[in-house]
């Protein structure tokens, strides 16, 4: 009996601990008459890097502005830890899952009120010294903090971003190909902090090109073509949890 | 001065002959709008002699509830024409309707406790045709600004969004813009009255015989009128706008 009990605990626990933090369930996007997503299903797990691939149009980036909720499936759901989208306040489930443009928008007038904008969203001082050690990590020049975001570079503007985005950590991080317009040395740093942020537990899903990228970065890759998921291997990184 | 001067019909008739100036020289370089002049004069003068008996028979009425209804159907028509300039506005007619609304009565309001003016027909009237038609012209900038700057901000908004923040942070500056757009016309002539232009209402006043000092005193009540029927209406319609642009998940439509 205490046999059975324990084996019964035992697989409870596995079960648990493989719940997926985001679940899609034949998701379908229809733009007008054209098909762009068709029944994905796909579990993100916690803590993992998980890559993305496949040819421009083959439905990658709307596949991860529906998991950012900045896109509402035509059919199908979302779910983040059992709980449909729907169901969650948007605002809250978007501080629990970030995403990353490819083309980094940056407002306002100086890089500070980029990053003031994540410290006002969560009704927190503006910290600087959290500025200062993400600027370290990204290697920036700290005096950019006061720069106008007109006199940035395309590498400095997405590392900036980035900064934006893990001044307060998400538990799910969505990057659409942001290392796109950066050169191979800006690529590796901006690499070497995510696979940081990644082992601190928070979930990577990156979109990319680059397959080589893709086996660098990942412990999952998925190739995408024509709206739907075609392969699934395993990546050359090793599972962070 | 202060004599209230007439036009007699003799006078009047006597002044129609400068429109054979105007078709002389149409005759003379062979413009061809002789037609075209004659009938857009007739149709002045009837329309106008139209228009002349219906405000006489308004403006003798002395029901409350007569004026009150004629001021819901001209806030209704500029509501309609606001709407129509901001197609693409979720809502547009209902929000004008209550932001012209709003505008109208709170400015009113004031001008009738303040005893500025008397709760007829011949004071209500012509001052909530300046102010709802100044309203309108307000709401539609608004709109058209915010359509504009929705459209090509999209990136920012969304960007806001996926940090985690609300709808009405992720728009403030579009909505602020759209504040602006409204204001600034009203604004930008209270500065130049009495430099650049002299308001029709202020003329109509000198040439029917009040004193210059009293027009402007009208004048100046005029301005601060539609300075605050266009920010109050501006501000309700821009804040109510917004957020037709989102759906129930707070994503951009």
């Amino acid at each position: 009996m205490l046999k059975f009990w324990l084996r019964f605990l035992y697989t409870f626990e596995k079960k648990s601990s493989k719940l997926p933090i985001l679940k899609l369930s034949n998701l379908g996007l229809k733009n007008a008459d054209k098909l762009i997503l068709n029944d994905v299903s796909l579990d993100i797990e916690a803590g993992e890097s998980l890559a993305i691939i496949g040819a421009s149009g083959c439905g990658k980036s709307s596949l991860l502005r529906i998991l950012a909720n900045l896109t509402t499936p035509s059919s199908g759901a979302a779910y983040y830890q059992k709980q449909n989208y729907t169901q969650i306040n948007p605002t809250i489930l978007r501080r629990k899952v970030g995403y990353c443009f490819q083309i980094p928008c940056l407002f306002g007038e100086t890089v500070y009120d980029n990053l003031l904008f994540p410290f006002q969203v969560h009704s927190e001082k503006y910290n600087p010294q959290k500025v200062q050690k993400l600027f370290e990590q990204f290697e920036l020049n700290p005096a950019l903090e006061n720069s106008s975001v007109t006199m940035l570079s395309g590498g400095e503007k997405q590392r900036i971003a980035l900064i934006r985005s893990l001044l307060f950590l998400p538990e799910v991080l969505l990057l659409d190909e942001i290392t796109s317009a950066l050169d191979h040395e800006n690529t590796l740093i901006v690499e070497r902090v995510l696979e940081n942020i990644n082992a601190q537990g928070v979930s990577l899903v990156w979109v990319t090109h680059s397959l080589e990228q893709s086996q660098r970065i990942a412990n999952r890759i998925i190739t995408m073509k024509d709206g739907a998921i075609t392969s699934e291997h395993k990546g050359a990184r090793n599972a962070s949890s | 001065m202060h004599q209230v001067s007439q036009v007699s019909n003799t006078s009047l008739f006597f002044a129609s002959s400068l429109i054979l100036i105007t078709l002389f020289f149409s005759y003379w370089q062979k413009l061809k709008l002789e037609k075209d002049t004659i009938i857009s004069v007739l149709r002045a003068v009837v329309q106008l002699i139209a228009i002349g008996y219906v405000l006489e028979f308004i403006f003798g009425q002395k029901s409350v509830w007569f004026t009150s209804l004629l001021l819901l159907f001209m806030i209704l028509n500029a509501a309609y024409n606001a709407a129509r300039r901001g197609a693409g506005i979720k809502h547009g007619f209902p929000i004008s309707c209550l932001a012209i609304g709003i505008g109208t009565v709170v400015t009113l309001s004031v001008l009738i406790c303040s005893k500025t003016i008397h709760f007829s027909a011949y004071q209500v009237i012509p001052v909530s045709g300046m102010i709802i038609g100044n309203a309108m012209i307000a709401l539609g900038l608004c709109y058209k600004q915010l359509l504009k700057d929705f459209q090509q901000k999209r990136n920012e908004i969304e960007t806001k969004l996926a940090l985690g923040s609300d709808i009405l942070p992720s728009a403030i500056n579009l909505v602020r813009d759209a504040l602006k757009t409204g204001t600034i016309p009203t604004l930008d002539s209270a500065k130049t009255l009495g430099i650049v232009s002299l308001p029709g209402m202020m003329t109509g006043l000198i040439l029917a015989g009040t004193s210059p000092l009293a027009a402007v005193k009208y004048q100046i009540m005029v301005t601060f009128m539609l300075l605050a029927t266009t920010s109050i209406a501006s501000f309700i319609a821009c804040f109510l706008a917004y957020r037709g642009f989102f759906n129930s998940q707070k994503q951009l439509v």
